[in-house]
């Protein structure tokens, strides 16, 4: 039936348009992230059968807020009613009841959701999956595909955690000037292991993963959007589409892994760098330095490769100084150590 | 929310503390009393005396048992806590980072369950 399928097709589209945005709405607003996704997931159900059977609404998004924000109250007051019975589920409902179901202007609280998501009191290593999984709407077993995890644990820990921000009364806010940089922080890492994930496919022919990289410069992407004046944000999204712009330079025709130094940057993505290089740019002019910036900057010294012909190592060997003073960490005092030698052997 | 901030400290080191430290230490928790009670967030708290003075109470199969000492012998003590009326998390949290008890100790945060 055409009619059902254009239903599915706008459902589709909205879905990968607003999914995050509306769970972000109606979680901000409850602090309860799961009730917000189950809501929305009837929400979406509701529509398959509704607008085959009418018409498609004006604004699909409008009408899927109003369907899941009744759901949510509807949910909360049967909970009321039950063991669970508290004020702040009755406070919910007004809060939810007196949005304007109406407007179409649905704020944007993403940026919101995910600080609560890589909250300094939630586990670490769920933070990416959770981000993953509210924002984009993956479902635990992909994620837990991605994650070398079953899902059965991963969708322990996911409920866990969703739990934990309810419980714990974790606000979705964007944190104050004096903690948003390290704050901050942990939303970029959470970013970046999700972007990682991507690349620890050996092969790199896991669609799945592959999909997740991809994913990860969306994220990067939203961030920049909504807090267009953080350097370390710029830096993590330049050090991605760096990476990214060398994919298909990493494999040989027979799929052997190429080292950089011994990669054709003619297959380099000349677009993406020169889109990381203008981010970097813009960083640098913000006067804060930081783990990201730098790691981009160490991308870019090697890149220069295909205009001169060779990396410029003393920038690389001076990079890595100031990531090993920054983060301590060995990996990056041994990739210091093979820059140096390459600079003395060149 | 009400959340409960659990002070732990050393207690051997509270105890072998010099008289003009544990003024400075009275003096300390004083301000930060006071400053709860300015902000309008404090429901209550109180000072323990050492877990020694403690018992643990358990009853199995009917019986009372009585046990000498605190539950749980940890290199850190409940010395004390805040019981505190704040919005979210990070409020509570940036209240229990300006305890004393987080510079000497740790401070646990705990979110109350609603009845």
């Amino acid at each position: 039936m055409p009619r059902e399928q254009d239903a599915r097709t706008t459902a589709e589209a909205v879905a990968r348009r607003s999914y995050g945005k509306l769970v972000a709405f109606l979680a901000a607003r409850t602090g309860d992230v799961a009730a917000a996704e189950d809501a929305l997931s009837e929400a979406f159900a509701a529509a398959l059968t509704d607008w085959p059977a009418r018409e498609i609404p004006a604004s699909p998004e409008a009408w899927l807020m109003a369907v899941a924000r009744r759901r949510m109250i509807d949910a909360a007051r049967r909970r009321r009613s039950g063991q669970d019975a508290a004020g702040h589920l009755r406070l919910m409902a007004e809060e939810l009841e007196a949005v304007d179901a109406s407007r179409s202007d649905i704020s944007d609280d993403r940026l919101a959701l995910m600080f609560a998501c890589a909250h300094p009191s939630i586990d670490p290593g769920i933070r990416a999956p959770l981000i993953l999984q509210t924002i984009l709407g993956f479902d635990a077993a992909t994620i837990a595909s991605a994650f070398l995890m079953s899902p059965a644990t991963m969708g322990q820990r996911l409920v866990r955690a969703k739990n934990k921000i309810r419980q714990a009364g974790i606000p979705f806010r964007v944190p104050e000037r004096a903690d948003l940089r390290e704050r901050l922080d942990s939303v970029l890492e959470a970013i970046y292991a999700a972007f990682a994930e991507g690349w620890s496919d050996p092969a790199g022919t896991e669609f799945k993963r592959r999909n997740l990289a991809e994913e990860g410069i969306w994220l990067g992407r939203l961030v920049t959007s909504l807090l267009p004046d953080e350097p370390e944000a710029l830096g993590l999204l330049a050090l991605m589409l760096h990476a990214e712009a060398r994919r298909g330079a990493r494999r040989n025709a027979r799929g052997e892994y190429v080292p950089l130094a011994d990669q054709d940057p003619a297959l380099w993505n000349a677009e993406l760098i020169e889109e990381a290089e203008a981010l970097l740019y813009r960083a640098s002019t913000m006067g804060v330095i930081g783990r990201f910036q730098l790691e981009a900057a160490v991308q870019s010294a090697h890149v220069v490769r295909r205009r001169t012909g060779a990396s410029d190592w003393v920038a690389i060997e001076r990079l890595y100084d100031a990531l090993a003073a920054i983060t301590g960490s060995p990996v990056v005092a041994i990739n210091r150590a093979i820059a140096s030698q390459t600079s003395a052997a060149r | 929310m009400k959340y409960l901030l659990l002070i732990y400290g050393n207690e051997a080191a509270m105890q072998s503390a010099t008289k003009s430290d544990v003024e400075q230490m009275h003096a300390a928790y004083g301000a930060y009393s006071e400053a709860l009670q300015k902000a309008g967030v404090i429901v209550g708290g109180e000072r323990l005396r050492p877990s020694a003075s403690g018992t643990t109470v358990r009853v199995a199969d009917g019986k009372t048992k009585v046990l000498d000492g605190p539950y749980a012998e940890t290199k850190e003590q409940l010395g004390g806590f805040y019981m505190i009326e704040v919005p979210d998390l990070d409020a509570a949290l940036s209240w229990a980072a300006r305890c004393p008890g987080a510079s000497h100790g740790v401070m646990e945060v705990r979110p109350v369950w609603p009845m």
